[in-house]
């Protein structure tokens, strides 16, 4: 028994079979047609130039992107390095301001203390001249002849240093 | 193997043929491999109108089953050696159709952000075509009628169900034939040929 009678036999709704029956009609006379239409091969035309513009175009592009890339990278570094110059400068301003304020706090303190080493010192000198020069005065006074013993006694009467006469 | 008019033997067997009383020489691999390539040639042109025919009713796309059909003789082709004749070889093709229909709706489902263009027609164009018989013109409106109307039911139907019923009711293929087309058992291709069948007739008599 063929498929056909088999599904006469299994389909008793004469309006059903008969349907599916030019169901089936219509699919084979599509299918045939669509079968048997002549195919066209459609070629797809590449031009080389077209190929080579294009990947021309593509590889300027990417040079383009990578210089970009490269010059914004490079900006960066500069900015950064001007940037951390600055930041020293002003670190070094701020330090040598430091310094000057610590040095003008300190300073007051040595123009007190010198000023008592000074006087000491000059105290000490002034007496080392009179020492010195009453010294030299004794030695000289004991030098002078005796032929000028009147001047040196006039001398002592007008006033002058009595340790020249001694 | 004997399929509709085509001698096949299972690939083992074709390196000698014994007749009665006569010793054949053994075949060469050139040998075994043109009688191959020979007997896929006839199955290439006793089956693809079938397959063709399967596909532009499952998918209503002319371009799109004749691609499914080239596609469907490659693959037969790349795994020729492994079919083992378990089934005729057109329920075998049929499988491979319905594999890459199934893989084709997928892929269609999966895509479906995607404005694919498609070039499946109408039902109403499809109900156009009628072989031309010596029926009059009322007759002819009638079974346009009937066949849009079997048109619009089929395509309410499930992917499943629609396959089953194109099988039974275009290819005419038996029952057997379609649970191995398939991979379902019988008694599942019967339930579903049934609700396919019930869902036609409920849209020829308008109660759907």
């Amino acid at each position: 028994m063929s498929g056909r009678e088999n599904i006469t036999n299994e389909i008793e709704d004469p309006v059903l079979e008969q349907a599916l029956k030019h169901f089936k009609a219509s699919v084979d006379a599509w299918s045939e047609v669509a079968y048997r239409r002549p195919r066209t091969a459609v070629k797809v035309a590449r031009h080389g130039w077209r190929l080579a513009a294009s990947w021309a175009l593509g590889g300027v592009l990417a040079v383009c992107a990578v210089a970009g890339v490269a010059f914004e990278r490079q900006h960066r570094q500069e900015l950064a390095r001007i940037a951390a110059m600055k930041a020293a400068a002003q670190k070094a301003q701020q330090q040598a301001a430091e310094q000057t304020k610590l040095a003008v706090e300190k300073e007051p303190v040595r123009v007190e203390q010198m000023p008592k080493t000074k006087v000491g010192g000059e105290q000490n000198a002034g007496s080392e001249d009179e020492d010195l020069l009453a010294t030299v005065d004794t030695d000289v006074s004991r030098q002078v002849p005796a032929a000028m013993e009147p001047l040196a006694q006039l001398m002592d009467e007008n006033g002058a240093p009595d340790s020249g006469t001694q | 193997m004997n399929v509709e008019g085509v001698n096949l033997r299972p690939k083992g067997a074709s390196t000698k043929v014994m007749a009665a009383g006569t010793a054949v020489k053994p075949m060469t691999v050139e040998t075994a491999d043109e009688v191959a390539a020979q007997e896929f040639a006839r199955i290439v042109e006793s089956h693809r109108p079938q397959i063709f025919r399967f596909l532009l009713a499952s998918l209503r796309d002319v371009d799109l089953a004749e691609t499914l059909t080239q596609e469907c003789f490659l693959k037969a082709h790349r795994n020729w050696n492994r079919f083992r004749g378990d089934s005729s070889a057109m329920t075998w093709l049929m499988r491979i159709a319905i594999n890459l229909q199934k893989d084709y709706w997928r892929n269609r489902r999966m895509q479906f952000w995607r404005q694919t263009r498609t070039n499946a027609v109408d039902l109403d164009e499809a109900s156009e075509w009628l072989p031309n018989s010596e029926r009059n013109v009322e007759q002819q409106l009638l079974a346009r009628e009937q066949v849009a109307q079997v048109w619009k039911a089929v395509e309410s139907l499930s992917e499943r169900q629609r396959t089953v019923f194109l099988l039974r009711y275009v290819e005419e293929r038996e029952l057997s034939e379609i649970a191995a087309a398939t991979g379902l058992s019988e008694g599942t291709v019967k339930a579903h040929l049934s609700r396919a069948v019930s869902r036609v007739r409920g849209e020829l008599r308008g109660t759907r």
